[in-house]
């Protein structure tokens, strides 16, 4: 037994392998694995006195990936920083974000970090799971496929948490190059960013739209240091019984593969996404995604679920059977029979059988007296159900072909074998110190044509041409849709829809994302991700005390210390703020490694990306606000204090000039009440809409409100809530955090003020006509007047 | 109570099955979400509603063409029973993907051999858009419409939604039986001939409409619905499902 030769099985020498050699191998195999765990493989087979076979050594590559453990998250990072000394962060994951949570120990969060999806209560039957991928060097490749498989394979994560949860929601946020990029900066080798562009969003869509679940929430973002390494954020909301949240494999149950065949489509699939981008990657390590298919499997899965036909289930994502079979069976044991496996063609090898990532697949741990049962149901829809293998007691991993054994490991060394990574970090300040900075300079009658850039700027003007395409409709349950007004007119901050037709309950979801502060602040940047996500949550009537966030994180080379500190900045400040907001985490993602090589050949990384996607339970959806103005006469009020923070903002964008200046900060205390605040005076119906404050600061939101609604707004700038005196600049553009401007009726005016007292200031009044008005109330001139006209054709010009 | 027997038909691809089973359950009918292949196996089964409703997808994933697969499966695996549905006046309807079904298996506008005289083309956008649309409804043949708003607001999320008849003789035809029961107003945003929405056969009993009426059954669903001038009403899906079941229409 894997001692002899077999046609079946290839062993791979490693037992005297040197260094060098065994990093060859890994090399080779596309394994991407290091030297230190190579040894340890090389040790464990030392022991037991043979060589490794195939099927083996990528069982442990893909077990092992960055993509699958979280290598550098769980490891021990040293880190420094200039000037204040040094911290060990002993698994930076637990030290910091999954401490929120477990700080908070919120009775309502039902499962956190140990499924495919975060779950908290919606009720007392039912619960909200969440989960956000990302699905970024497939879609460099191949960005139809890539993209497509990636909402898949996100939409699979939710069939397979816990017992299954019924999918609700999709959220999809994208980061590009943009469009008008100069093809002497694309890559060699890389698809210009109209390909990626229109590639990612067609092959959201068709997988999206097929699969019957609505798209309400997203952004889109460009940046080009996404020039040859995209991000595709793909996130999916499930509905699931509060019954069906626990998982309990026994010993005996049948391993059962559900839905599509297996391919050779998607091989090595989690070790190339851990691994840099480079010249000549085949396109073969991406899957091929077919929607009805899946469409299928979930129509069966939903029934017998309710059925209880099965015990365990989880779906097949990266590394395929090997991560799924390797999961379900860590604690029993298991025994596979390869061969069993419905292939879509002959010809594949065991171990390509083992570790192909073909989309569409779920396995199930199933009783064996329900095995007629089940195979009926699917037999009725046209899906099919094979059993591959059984859970054991002998905590091994048994693969077998024809009866033959092609790989034998122990589950311990599977699951808990990998050595832990030691990495340094190393944190000096950025050159641009806040107070060199220059401020911005500004003609007076410069004021209106910079707000006209901003509103056209990609990142902020309208996205719909990409949100049209999309059914936002589908379940019936939308309340808060990606626009406001029946045309169309302005952004809404949130998405709020209803999961049960027969509940007024509703979701909240929502997301943040700062990448231009990253690269002068990481701590900021992610604190000011988390505000932004929690502010657009509570701007549209969201309670941050029934709420959970999501991490994602997209990083650059893990390996250079400066990089890794910068990360590290980023998780500590998600520990301070999220815990400051009393908002635990659910469930995260980190993709490392996001590099690339400029036309120069210069290794680069990509902007420091974190995104952090917000839910949360509305228990009444007819006590959530939209964004358009929608009363001439009504009041305006702006929450919060505005401070000179131009770093990193869309003012510097649109001026052509470098990022500097202060990143918004976050005083999360005050921010935490203020949300609460404005929670209850949305709940006691003060509030008649609400948009909050980010790209572009006041005269981008204020622009947007009142095109939304298409009454015009007339106000004082200099009434707003300032710490110190700051210039006009600042008061129009500056990026504070935590800050809203509202709608409020003449009549709910006093008891919004006293319920917001300290935190608002009436800027002025809702308008008939179609004008913006922003004035300096001190100097009684006219900033800006523009007619709304001109504002939205502004926003509506096509990234 | 029981109200009306409704069947929801689905088979892979459907995805609107639930929002609008629950649709024909605000309006007052019994709705049970079938399989095809559950129908086809039990012949008998159909006679046993009295409303089919065909509800939108991606049937089949739209191969070869939107709705074609499931209509020929119905046209060729299940046509008796569904004219002798149709004969003794009960009443079909297609949303969307079900409108294509119903198009292509010759229901709509519907003839004695099943031929395809109209048919639902690529947008002219050349892409899938999901958007709220105005309707003005017209005087039909589906009197049971006839109390229900004229101007109605409902969401489309189609990429294959252009009416385009055989010819102009087909048209007149439509337009002289009183079967086109729903135009576009002001915006036409497929490029529909003559702005159609909605059609039905010469009875007024089998009627396809590319919107989604079961998307506007609660006053919540319209984007509007915080503005003032939208609380109170009942909202037209509602009315068309309450029609549909035969129960009060009243706007």
């Amino acid at each position: 037994m894997l001692t002899k030769d077999s046609p079946l099985v290839q062993k791979i020498a490693i037992l005297k392998g040197s260094d060098s050699q065994l990093l060859e191998i890994s090399r080779k195999g596309l394994l991407s694995l290091n030297l230190q765990e190579m040894k340890v493989i090389q040790a464990y087979f030392k022991k037991l006195g043979r060589e490794p076979v195939d099927a083996e050594l990528e069982t442990l590559a893909q077990t092992w990936s960055e993509h699958c453990k979280h290598k550098t998250f769980g490891g021990v990072i040293e880190y420094e920083e200039e000037g204040r000394g040094s911290r060990v962060y002993d698994n930076l994951l637990k030290s910091t974000i999954m401490r929120v949570t477990e700080e908070l120990d919120r009775p309502w969060c039902w499962s956190t970090f140990r499924d495919n999806a975060g779950v908290i209560a919606f009720d007392e039957d039912w619960g909200i799971a969440f989960k956000v991928e990302t699905h970024n060097h497939p879609s460099a490749l191949e960005p139809y496929g890539g993209a497509g498989t990636g909402i898949g394979g996100v939409i699979r994560d939710i069939l397979g948490v816990g017992l299954g949860a019924k999918p609700v929601l999709n959220t999809d946020v994208f980061a590009f190059a943009p469009r008008s990029l100069s093809p002497k900066l694309i890559p060699k080798g890389v698809l210009p960013p109209q390909r990626i562009i229109n590639g990612v969003i067609a092959g959201v869509r068709d997988y999206g739209n097929r699969m019957g679940i609505p798209t309400a929430n997203g952004a889109v973002y460009f940046d080009e240091g996404y020039v040859a390494n995209p991000l595709v954020f793909c996130g999916t909301v499930g509905l699931i019984p509060k019954d069906k949240v626990e998982k309990s494999v026994q010993t005996g149950d049948l391993v059962v593969t559900l839905g599509g065949r297996t391919g050779r489509d998607g091989i090595h699939g989690a070790t190339f996404s851990s691994a840099a981008l480079e010249e000549g990657i085949t396109s073969s390590v991406v899957q091929i995604g077919h929607a009805i298919m899946e469409k299928r499997t979930m129509d069966v899965l939903l029934q017998a679920r309710d059925r209880g036909l099965y015990r365990g289930l989880t779906d097949c994502g990266a590394g395929g059977f090997s991560s799924a079979v390797g999961e379900l069976g860590a604690e029993t044991g298991v025994r596979v029979d390869l061969e069993k496996v419905p292939l879509k063609y002959h010809g594949l090898a065991p171990w390509e059988i083992w570790v192909s990532e073909s989309q569409e697949r779920m396995v199930l741990a199933v009783p064996p007296a329900n095995w007629l049962e089940l195979s009926e149901l699917c037999g009725s829809e046209g899906v099919e159900a094979t059993i591959i293998g059984q859970f054991t007691n002998d905590h091994q991993l048994n693969l077998r072909y024809e009866g033959e054994t092609v790989g034998l490991l122990d589950m311990e060394f599977v699951h808990e074998g990998m050595p832990r990574v030691h990495r340094k970090a190393a944190w000096y300040h950025p050159v641009a110190e806040p107070k060199s900075a220059k401020r911005p300079r500004f003609q007076q009658r410069d004021y209106g044509s910079t707000l006209l850039k901003l509103l056209a700027h990609p990142n902020i003007a309208a996205k719909k041409w990409v949100v049209r395409q999309y059914d936002h409709e589908v379940q019936g349950g939308s309340v808060i849709k990606p626009f406001a007004g029946f045309d169309q007119r302005g952004p809404n901050d949130a998405c709020v829809f209803r999961p049960r037709l027969d509940s007024i309950q509703g979701v909240v979801v929502s997301n943040g994302f700062n990448p231009s502060y990253g690269e002068l602040d990481p701590y900021w940047m992610a604190a000011c991700a988390i505000d932004e996500a929690l502010r657009n949550l509570v701007a549209v009537g969201g309670n941050i005390n029934h709420a959970a966030i999501l991490d994602n994180f997209c990083w650059g080379d893990s390996q250079d210390p400066r990089e890794l500190a910068a990360l590290v900045r980023a998780c500590q400040a998600c520990y301070d703020i999220a815990k400051g907001f009393g908002v635990p985490f659910i469930s995260g993602k980190d993709s490392f490694n996001n590099t690339w090589r400029d036309p120069n050949g210069k290794l680069r990384s990509i902007p420091r990306s974190l995104l952090i996607s917000a839910i949360g339970v509305i228990k009444d959806i007819t006590q959530t606000v939209t964004m358009d103005t929608k009363q001439p006469g009504d009041w305006i009020f702006l929450i919060g204090e505005t401070r000179e923070e131009l770093g990193g903002s869309h003012l510097w964008k649109v001026l052509d000039k470098p990022p500097q200046g202060t990143v918004p900060h976050v005083q999360v205390a005050k921010a935490r009440e203020c949300f609460e605040l404005l929670h209850q005076a949305i709940g006691k119906g003060f509030v008649r809409a609400c948009h909050d404050l980010s790209e572009g600061g006041v005269a981008v939101a204020a622009a947007e409100m009142a095109f939304g609604g298409e009454f015009g707004m007339d106000l004082d700038i200099h009434k707003a809530l300032v710490p110190h005196a700051i210039p006009d600049s600042a008061l129009l553009f500056s990026e504070s955090a935590s800050r809203f401007l509202v709608e409020v009726p003449p009549m709910a005016r006093p008891g919004f003020e006293a319920l917001l007292k300290g935190y608002c200031a009436a800027l002025g009044r809702v308008t008939k006509k179609r004008t913006l008005i922003l004035r300096n109330g001190r100097t009684r001139r006219i900033l800006l007047k523009q007619p709304l006209e001109r504002l939205r054709a502004a926003w509506e010009t096509i990234a | 109570m029981s109200g009306p027997r409704a069947m929801v038909l689905r088979t892979a691809g459907t995805n609107c099955d639930q929002e609008t089973s629950e649709a024909l359950r605000l309006a007052g009918a019994e709705p049970s979400v079938r399989h095809i292949n559950e129908v086809l196996a039990d012949k008998g089964l159909l006679a046993t509603f009295d409303v089919l409703v065909i509800p939108g997808g991606f049937s089949y994933g739209d191969d070869v063409a939107a709705g074609k697969i499931l209509a020929n499966e119905l046209r060729f695996k299940l046509v008796e029973a569904l004219d002798r549905f149709v004969a003794r006046g009960k009443r079909i309807i297609g949303i969307c993907n079900g409108f294509q079904v119903l198009v292509k298996a010759g229901f709509l506008p519907g003839s004695a051999d099943h031929s395809q005289t109209v048919t639902l083309a690529n947008n002219d956008s050349g892409q899938f858009q999901c958007h709220w649309v105005r309707l003005k409804r017209e005087k039909s043949a589906c009197e049971w419409l006839d109390d229900t708003a004229t101007r109605w607001e409902l969401p489309i999320a189609h990429g294959e939604g252009k009416f385009i008849p055989l010819d102009a003789k087909t048209l007149a035809t439509l337009e002289k039986r009183r079967q086109i029961v729903f135009r576009y107003s002001g915006i036409n945003p497929n490029g529909s001939i003559g702005a159609i929405a909605g059609i039905c056969n010469a009875k007024g009993n089998v009627i396809g409409l590319m919107p989604h009426p079961e998307r506007h059954v609660s006053i919540s669903q319209h984007p509007e619905w915080s503005r003032s001038q939208h609380k109170q009403k009942v909202p037209v899906g509602l009315q068309f499902f309450r029609g549909a079941v035969g129960l009060q229409t009243m706007d």
